[in-house]
């Protein structure tokens, strides 16, 4: 491996590995892709990097340029994946942020230099959004990167995750990956079904919704204008949700039976893996790689691998982890 | 036949404050339909005025949603549970 010239230049190219020991269907295979390896740890790093780099490439920002102010609404790994490239090119990084975010993502944001603005945690990342959408109406100088709307985020994964688990992985059937912004499974999806037309893109989402008590009404709901504009709901062959305690039993799985310390939207990607697994057909063969958006290391305050699973359960239904 | 709903803390308010209740239908129109009859205040939140589903409402029978499945046709039967949960954002 080369010596790189720049920490942004360790962005993408994660290893995968095979996590077969889980997968409950014995003709089923699973391969995990770690993005945790990632210079600022989690998925989030590339969309990051293609988010600012396709602002500089249409004039809107300039490397060294003083001044320039990013605005991102963000549960957290945008944030810590902007704050890391804002950092290297001299941006500076101002992230809405839900206050009920787990305390370690907003340490990091704060190690590498981020401005946080909190908003209110009951509203969780729809609240981040519609307070980020205000100040930039407020702020015309400040520059919105919007993953949530921005081509840039799912064309960061057509360009490099994508063609990775492809050159990696060709024997793919299934992907799955968490439903955030939606951008993983845009990109990667959309470019894996060019390559192959049978692949099917299933997504996991957590029952977050239901605990949102922000909303007012079902009007305040959100869907990313990025899964709408691009045909999210003609790309995805399945979404289902997978709720904190299988999240949680899960994740600690990864960890007891492959040695993988994943966070806990690993956990519940995992455990939306081990569903589709069961529905293959008897003597049908089937290779499903499973996104890993980030590494353990945010969630030790939450007790994950260390705590009575009733109680981890509970905290884990007042956090934002995905 | 009975079928589970699991109400968002939303529309919970319109149903006593229940977080789940029960109601009759073989397919996930039907369900909501029964819901939406027994509690009129929940209609124009959950279905769009043409019937469809409203847009911020992912509806999930046993953890499936059912857009990828066969929408508002999707069967149910007894013992399946119906949630239905507001479109919320990550990342």
């Amino acid at each position: 491996m080369p010596v790189a010239r720049s920490v942004l230049e360790l962005i993408g190219e994660t290893p995968m590995v095979e996590v077969s020991q889980l997968s409950p269907n014995p003709n089923v295979r699973f391969v995990v892709k770690l993005e945790g390896r990632n210079p600022a740890g989690s998925v989030k790093d590339r969309v990051a990097l293609s988010l600012v780099e396709q602002a500089e490439s249409d004039g809107i920002l300039e490397p060294g340029r003083p001044g320039q102010v990013l605005l991102e609404p963000t549960s957290g790994n945008t944030g810590i994946g902007l704050a890391l490239v804002a950092r290297m090119k001299g941006y500076h990084l101002k992230v809405v942020l839900p206050a009920n975010v787990s305390v370690e993502r907003r340490q990091l944001l704060e190690v590498w230099g981020a401005e946080i603005i909190e908003s209110p945690g009951e509203e969780g990342s729809n609240g981040a959004i519609t307070m980020a959408l205000r100040l930039a109406q407020e702020h015309p100088d400040w520059h919105m990167l919007y993953q949530y709307g921005n081509p840039a985020n799912p064309a960061g994964h057509y360009r490099t995750t994508g063609p990775e688990i492809w050159r990696d992985c060709p024997e793919v059937t299934h992907l799955i990956a968490g439903l955030g912004t939606s951008g993983t499974l845009l990109g990667v999806g959309r470019y894996l079904k060019e390559q192959n037309p049978k692949i099917e893109v299933w997504a996991v989402e957590p029952p977050a919704g239901e605990r949102v008590d922000g909303l007012r009404s079902l009007d305040d709901g959100y869907v990313p204008p990025i899964f709408e504009q691009l045909g999210g709901a003609q790309l995805l062959d399945r979404k289902t949700v997978v709720r904190p305690r299988e999240s949680i039993e899960v994740t600690r799985r990864l960890l007891t039976e492959a040695g993988l310390f994943v966070g806990i939207s690993t956990g519940a990607v995992a455990a939306g893996a081990i569903r589709c697994a069961k529905q293959i057909p008897d003597g049908v063969s089937a290779v499903i790689v499973i996104i890993s958006a980030d590494d353990g290391w945010k969630y030790l305050s939450s007790g994950t691998w260390t705590d009575d699973i009733d109680v981890v359960t509970k905290r884990a239904e007042n956090t934002i982890y995905f | 036949m009975p079928v589970d709903v699991r109400l968002p803390t939303v529309l919970r308010s319109q149903a006593g404050g229940r977080s789940t209740v029960s109601v009759d239908g073989s397919t996930v129109g039907e369900v909501l339909q029964s819901l939406i009859s027994e509690h009129p205040g929940m209609g124009e939140q959950v279905l769009n005025p043409d019937g469809s589903l409203h847009r911020f409402v992912n509806v999930y029978v046993n953890d499936d949603d059912v857009r990828y499945l066969s929408s508002l046709d999707t069967p149910v039967k007894e013992g399946d549970e119906v949630s239905i949960v507001p479109a919320v954002a990550g990342g």
